[in-house]
């Protein structure tokens, strides 16, 4: 290519957005914690087959899991991963009234009703995941 | 004819993903990971824990939770390296690496679950 052709050939300007764009304002920062959330939900399905597959090989590997798991660094790890996932479904249930219009009887549901039905949802499928383990 | 783009799926798959993890993860996360290591409540029985586990709609469930959770991953973590670290120009590579590793995690997670 010569130097004519790329001086003359007109190119679109895009202001230079800098890397660490997301630490000047707190929405933003809030943003872009959301979006590692999914990180720890990944993390999530990684310990959840460990365990899985422990259990699936015999009390031995159960027992080696549980040991692991108590290791400082990965109840570390599961610790702040829990604080993300919080995060993910706070904001996750906040939003639904925009990504969901309801209506019932030709009215809108009202969003403070839908978010109210998340959060009851969340509470009985809490409660009975924690007694279908608990229960044995 | 138009040629299909798989966009629509994709955010199909990260919205269904977004829910499940909203509403399953965050016990199961407490349960396993911080409250049995910690102590503040007995690990259940291996018995129990393999007989809750061998039914087949904890399978399903637990098998579609980890398929969604991948892909609701896959998803935002995709748009995080785009627009957070501002690499919209590898995306070729990085969507072979997030839809890729959801792919893998997938076919992994049935693997385990349905090998119980």
């Amino acid at each position: 290519m010569n130097r004519t052709t790329r001086t003359t050939r007109p190119a679109l300007y895009r202001k230079p957005v800098p890397i660490f764009w997301w630490l000047h304002r707190r929405a933003y920062l809030v943003f872009v914690l959301r979006e590692l959330s999914s990180v720890f939900i990944a993390w999530f399905v990684v310990f959840l087959l460990l365990m899985v597959g422990a259990v699936a090989d015999g009390g031995d590997a159960y027992e080696r899991f549980q040991d692991w798991s108590a290791n400082g660094w990965v109840t570390g790890l599961n610790a702040i991963a829990l604080l993300f996932v919080l995060l993910h479904t706070v904001t996750w249930f906040g939003l639904a009234p925009r990504a969901m219009v309801v209506r019932l009887r030709g009215r809108r549901v009202r969003p403070r009703s839908i978010v109210g039905l998340h959060y009851v949802l969340w509470a009985l499928l809490t409660a009975a995941v924690t007694w279908l383990v608990l229960s044995g | 004819m138009a040629r299909k783009s798989p966009e629509p799926l994709l955010w199909l798959l990260f919205s269904a993903g977004g829910m499940a993890a909203a509403l399953l993860v965050p016990v199961l996360l407490f349960l396993f990971g911080i409250a049995f290591p910690l102590g503040w409540l007995s690990f259940p029985d291996h018995a129990h824990l393999l007989s809750v586990l061998r039914h087949p709609v904890t399978k399903i469930v637990l098998f579609g939770l980890c398929v969604l959770c991948l892909f609701h991953w896959a998803h935002r973590f995709r748009y995080t390296l785009y627009d957070g670290l501002q690499l919209k120009r590898l995306s070729r590579l990085i969507n072979v690496f997030c839809y890729g590793g959801a792919v893998l995690g997938s076919v992994a997670a049935g693997w385990v679950l349905f090998g119980v």
